[in-house]
């Protein structure tokens, strides 16, 4: 080693031009509002991966964060745009670094067929943050090249971060301590 | 559940760095750089990888978590080639104590004390996102002083990590003088820290809503001694290792990452820094005041371990700025909102006001109600960006509380880094990843 080198395309050199295709955002039929004074995206859950697709080109080069939350024991809620809640959402957030701007996606995934489409051929970086939620809520990740847990043991059962996962307290068991006398 | 099978269910071992032979094709693909995203949206194919050797050549050994230099307990899985590093995978949740669901049951006044204890090096930043996320719920504004005291402790935050990344940074390369230096200095700011807020570590100073208290009489003379001190041992440590030749040849061209590469990896922090993007969110989405202070952001060049470090040393310069700015500049007031919905009054209250008691027993026995809604907040920490993402359903507690952890997604570009590299350096490339395993198993 030793050799020192810039990997890629140097910084300060010109982007790569070419007909980058025009890209309109929010796609089309699309649900957008505000949350907190974020900008939020509420796409169907087979639109999924084409709506991060057309971010991801118009700019939003950067995912930040990927989670789920398990909505069973919220009360009801209404969304936006009078989309459908499910039990559980999956919550990407991707930032536009040109644009200096955030938009959060969040999909509504069903309990009873808890998948969506991985995100990793668009965002590599997403394989831990996919694979953390796997492990969490048990949703899965179609087209993930490794789902497997990642926090907990291998054998663990259950998924911890859903709701009806109890906290419960597990009886600490004194045996082989028979004491000195 | 769908029947077909895209998942290796939770069998023995599957976490775990395989065989190729026993590998499927895509999860190669991945381990072996398919990362290497190229401007058209194409990977890089295995068979185009330079440095394939056949199963029966190479070994896979097993580095951690045991391992002091994995910096906590980070265990790799390496295949190698002689030295040579062909894959690598880590394999992290020793540290899980499930500090998420645990957010969950505590109230929005006990949160603190629980996300604190994620990043233990830099815990006033994780106090911070989740106030910051707390406080973008409740919609109220935190008074002048209060944002000024953040700042000053988050950037002192800022130099202490970068410190003791110095020291074991030092340490992994075979320099424990720099370990000394770089624990010295940092205990200076750990006197601080106890000072103003009590605790060494785990302050759980920074609450929703502002600090928990003014900071201490005299607290300029310290600060500014601190500033004085580091800014002095900065040039030692320029002087030790910046410019020593032994150093730079373990260190320059060593883990080295394109900047493409680190975008597709969401990486953040001096790692997305050193590749030469120019990405801190206090510049780039500021928070706090940090639009009204002036600082560079360090970016690099080449994206290798030598960059990462001169990011990291010039930044605690730039921190120290930000300091001394923050030294002239701290406006008087209120450390907190006088809200009494959300902070307790003053003790000296209770015994003269029937209503300060029952908001003082309130706040601390059920907590306060947040709006209904969903937040997501994030601030620089020094290992990158730190996010919180809070969904509120109107109760005293976070319905769900995730915090983007820094470490733990930067540490998905270990692989890249370390391979076709040395095992040898793969010590002080980990290093140059800044892992700090509280935050990335929570």
């Amino acid at each position: 080693m030793g050799a020192r080198a810039p990997r890629g395309r140097a910084p300060g050199d010109a982007e790569v031009s070419g007909d980058l295709p025009v890209v309109t955002l929010p796609p089309e039929g699309v649900v957008t509002a505000a949350s907190a004074g974020q900008e939020i995206v509420l796409p169907a859950r087979d639109r999924y991966h084409d709506v991060v697709a057309a971010y991801r080109d118009g700019g939003y080069e950067l995912l930040s964060d990927l989670c789920a939350v398990d909505y069973l024991a919220h009360p009801p809620r209404a969304l936006p745009g009078g989309v459908a809640p499910e039990r559980f959402e999956v919550v990407a957030t991707l930032v536009s670094p040109a644009d200096r701007r955030r938009v959060r996606v969040r999909v509504q995934v069903p309990e009873d067929d808890a998948a969506v489409d991985s995100l990793f051929d668009l965002f590599p970086g997403c394989e831990a943050m996919e694979r953390e939620a796997f492990d969490m809520f048990g949703i899965r990740f179609r087209g993930h090249p490794d789902l497997t847990r990642i926090l907990m043991p291998d054998d663990w059962e259950g998924f911890p971060l859903r709701k009806d996962y109890g906290v419960g307290r597990v009886p600490v068991q004194f045996k082989e301590a028979p004491g000195p006398r | 559940m769908s029947d077909d099978v895209f998942v290796h269910e939770t069998a023995e071992g599957s976490q775990e760095l395989r065989e190729r032979a026993a590998t499927p094709p895509a999860e190669l693909q991945r381990e072996v750089g398919s990362v290497l995203r190229l401007p058209e949206g194409h990977y890089v194919d295995v068979a185009d990888l330079d440095v394939e050797r056949p199963d029966d050549e190479t070994m896979i050994i097993n580095m951690g978590p045991q391992h002091p230099s994995t910096h906590g307990v980070l265990r790799l899985m390496m295949e190698l080639d002689g030295e040579t590093v062909l894959r690598t995978k880590p394999i992290i949740g020793y540290l899980h104590t499930g500090m998420e669901k645990t957010g969950e049951e505590l109230t929005y006044q006990q949160g603190g004390t629980n996300v604190t204890r994620m990043d233990y090096l830099s815990p006033l930043n994780n106090e911070l996102v989740f106030s910051l996320a707390t406080e973008a719920l409740l919609g109220i504004e935190i008074p002048p002083r209060a944002v000024w005291i953040r700042m000053l402790l988050s950037e002192l935050q800022r130099v202490s990590s970068h410190l003791m990344w110095t020291a074991t940074n030092g340490m992994d390369v075979g320099s424990t003088t720099m370990m000394i230096f770089g624990f010295r200095e940092r205990e200076m700011l750990l006197g601080f820290f106890e000072k103003a807020t009590g605790l060494r570590m785990n302050h759980n100073f920074i609450r929703p809503g502002g600090t928990a208290a003014d900071l201490p009489d005299g607290w300029e003379d310290d600060v500014d001694l601190i500033c004085e001190n580091v800014t002095l041992r900065l040039d030692d440590y320029d002087e030790l290792l910046t410019g020593q030749p032994i150093f730079r040849e373990r260190m320059e061209g060593v883990g080295a990452l394109s900047a493409e590469e680190a975008m597709a990896l969401s990486a953040t922090g001096p790692i997305l820094r050193s590749t030469g993007i120019p990405w801190d969110l206090r510049r780039t989405m500021p928070y706090l005041a940090y639009d009204q202070v002036d600082f560079d952001v360090i970016i690099g060049t080449y994206g290798d371990n030598f960059d990462r470090y001169a990011i990291r040393l010039n930044e605690i310069r730039e921190s120290i700025k930000i300091i001394r700015q923050v030294l002239e500049r701290m406006p008087a007031g209120d450390y907190r909102v006088q809200d009494k919905k959300v902070t307790p009054p003053p003790r000296a209250r209770i015994d003269e006001s029937m209503e300060a008691l029952i908001h003082h027993f309130k706040v601390f026995t059920e907590g306060y109600k947040v709006p209904e809604g969903e937040v997501y907040a994030a601030v620089e920490s020094p290992r990158g960006e730190l996010g919180c993402y809070l969904v509120s359903d109107g109760s005293a507690k976070p319905y769900r509380l995730h915090v983007r952890a820094p470490s733990f997604v930067n540490l998905q570009s270990l692989p890249v880094m370390l391979r076709g590299g040395l095992m040898a350096d793969a010590v002080a490339t980990i290093s140059s990843v800044d892992p700090v395993m509280g935050e990335v198993d929570r």
